[in-house]
């Protein structure tokens, strides 16, 4: 089932408490699901670098002996590595016991960095850009945007993610949003299910591609942003995948300055969309909405087949 | 009398957790209902907010829960006498007056989510907004006025009465209908009238692929454009009967003059309508 929901501020944005507002939307929508929540979320550009890291799936406090010494080896392995490549890091944050944010300076190959810091056993990179940043976790969203401290977040546009798991486990690896490896400040979210998966998996995998979970949705921001890559602009990738991508979806990119919807020809999935003067909103369900914006407003449903953009 | 609020009471049992931690000690205990539903919301009790006048109430929905909205509209229809009800601030949540079985007029002041007005049967609904999916899903008579738009499956499985979206709906409206009316003012979605066994759909805009796909039967009206008809979906022979109908619903809701319509019905080339059973073959034979 999973809920899914987007807001774009147009009156500049940037000042926003766009984590604040996620969280409203993705705690209304937890009956769609109560598994994991995912948050893409975009800060002010700056010069440097955030990079999310995983370092172990959330543990539920099983920890064996070795459980602090093998973190902190992680840990100490991935700034190593980081330095080792150039990078310049200026900040290291810890906002639970098996993940880290690394705020740094490069100018190297991004997806060298990304590959040599996912050498690292156990680790696996969420997210990497100069606006982006991923966090997902298992739990609803108060529980998640809590540990993570997103309620502070100032930013301009956001997705985010509530998911009941079908198609593969309840953990970090198969949680949403999925950032668009190696390509930086892509993300998607997504409702539904591919059948072309395998088939796509394989033919992205040949082109160099790396896939870290079992989940068909991962696919999607991959597909687009190599679309993107090859000259293509978020809209015509999208109208592309309509019919390059097989099964029932709604789906929602990201990238630094845009956000954009596609629907699949049967319109199986739901979509409620918001559009005024000051912030495009839209989510599975208007009840998202209506924390965001309190009072009556006018809202429709998107036809199948539909693909819109919006940029901020 | 509340169908539901009688077994309700004997459904919830409680449970207390009554924890021990490992010195032995009892910890505070803490009460933790039990409910085999599964319900979200355990507390159905009725809130007696609404202000009544006579045979006409009203009350705000904004900080009462969806059961405890439902129980406060049950009251007044079935306890109170009351004849028309008013609700604020429905603030597009799900399931809201489902499941009313009596005639009476309610208006809701604003949008509902998904599931509204479900499982009804008399009553006559104005909504103030817009709706989400399914709504008067399974209505059995009455009649639901949405002033907006809907979401998709709009009058699924609908059984009798009349359903008006003043605004667009999305897919699949008036899915496996099995009688009443469907009017759509603006444009409907794919796969409109999929499955459906009898009754009508008005639709004034224009529809998307898939129209009337695999249908039994009924009649589905459209005077915009019809992107593609579905399986077994089929124009049909325009009698007077069907200018009478169309004539009549528009005068009935005051939706103006009708425009010109199309008319569409089951081919009836699906399945083998004129195949005999086992035992009937005997007969002929």
């Amino acid at each position: 089932m999973c809920g899914i929901a987007g807001i774009i501020y147009r009156d500049g944005g940037g000042e926003r408490h766009v984590g604040r507002d996620m969280t409203a939307m993705l705690q209304a929508m937890k009956h769609r699901g109560p598994d994991s929540t995912g948050y893409a979320l975009y800060r002010p550009e700056s010069d440097g670098y955030v990079m999310h890291v995983k370092l172990m799936e959330s543990s539920n406090g099983h920890h064996d002996f070795d459980f602090d010494e093998r973190l902190r080896r992680q840990r100490s392995d991935v700034e190593e590595r980081m330095r080792a490549l150039g990078a310049d890091i200026a900040d290291i944050q810890g906002p639970s016991d098996h993940a880290m944010t690394v705020t740094f300076g490069y100018d190297g190959d991004l997806k060298q960095l990304a590959d040599y810091v996912e050498d690292v056993r156990g680790t696996e990179v969420l997210s990497l850009g100069k606006t982006l940043e991923i966090v997902k976790d298992l739990g609803d969203a108060n529980t998640v945007a809590g540990d993570y401290g997103l309620d502070n977040f100032i930013g301009t546009h956001a997705i985010g993610h509530a998911r009941m798991a079908t198609e593969s486990d309840v953990d970090i690896a198969n949680a949403h949003p999925y950032w668009a490896y190696p390509f930086p400040d892509v993300a998607v979210v997504h409702n539904g299910q591919l059948t072309n998966y395998h088939q796509w998996k394989r033919r992205l995998e040949r082109a160099g591609h790396r896939f870290q979970s079992e989940c068909d949705s991962e696919i999607i921001a991959v597909y687009l942003a190599e679309r993107m890559a090859q000259g293509d602009s978020l809209e015509e990738s999208m109208r592309r995948s309509l019919d390059e991508l097989d099964g029932v979806f709604t789906y929602i990119c990201v990238t630094e300055d845009a956000l954009g919807v596609a629907k699949d020809e049967l319109g199986a999935k739901p979509l409620v969309l918001y559009e005024s003067d000051d912030l495009v909103a839209l989510a599975s369900e208007e009840i998202a909405i209506r924390k965001v914006v309190d009072r009556e407003i006018e809202t429709y449903d998107p036809y199948e087949g539909a693909v819109m953009v919006w940029t901020r | 009398m509340d169908p539901v609020a009688g077994d309700a009471q004997a459904a919830r049992a409680t449970a207390s957790n009554g924890a021990r931690d490992v010195a032995g000690t009892e910890t505070a205990r803490e009460e933790v209902l039990f409910d085999p539903r599964g319900l979200v919301e355990l507390d159905e009790s009725v809130p007696n907010v609404a202000e009544i006048d006579g045979e006409s109430a009203q009350f705000d929905a904004k900080d009462l829960t969806t059961r405890k909205i439902n129980a406060e509209l049950r009251r007044l229809v079935y306890e109170e006498g009351v004849k028309e009800v008013t609700i604020l601030n429905p603030s597009a949540r799900h399931s809201l007056g489902v499941g009313i079985l009596t005639r009476c007029k309610v208006t809701f002041e604003g949008s509902l989510g998904y599931f509204g007005v479900g499982l009804i049967d008399g009553p006559e609904i104005q909504i103030n907004g817009r709706v989400g999916w399914s709504v008067a899903e399974n209505m059995m008579s009455g009649v639901v006025v949405i002033e907006s738009n809907a979401g998709s499956l709009a009058g699924a499985a609908l059984r009798g009465g009349d359903l008006v979206v003043k605004g667009q709906v999305g897919a699949r409206t008036g899915i496996d209908q099995k009688g009443g009316t469907i009017i759509v003012m603006g444009d409907a979605g794919s796969m409109t009238g999929f499955m459906m066994q009898r009754g009508r759909q008005i639709i004034c805009g224009d529809v998307g692929p898939g129209l009337g796909d695999s249908m039994y039967d009924g009649t589905i009206y459209v005077a915009g454009k019809v992107k593609a008809l579905g399986i077994d979906c089929v124009p049909g022979e325009w009698t007077d009967a069907d200018t009478e109908l169309i004539d009549r619903k528009f005068r009935i809701y005051g939706l103006g003059d009708p425009p010109e319509f199309q008319k569409f019905v089951c081919g009836k080339k699906l399945y083998n309508y004129d195949s005999l059973e086992p035992s009937e073959r005997k007969l002929v034979l």
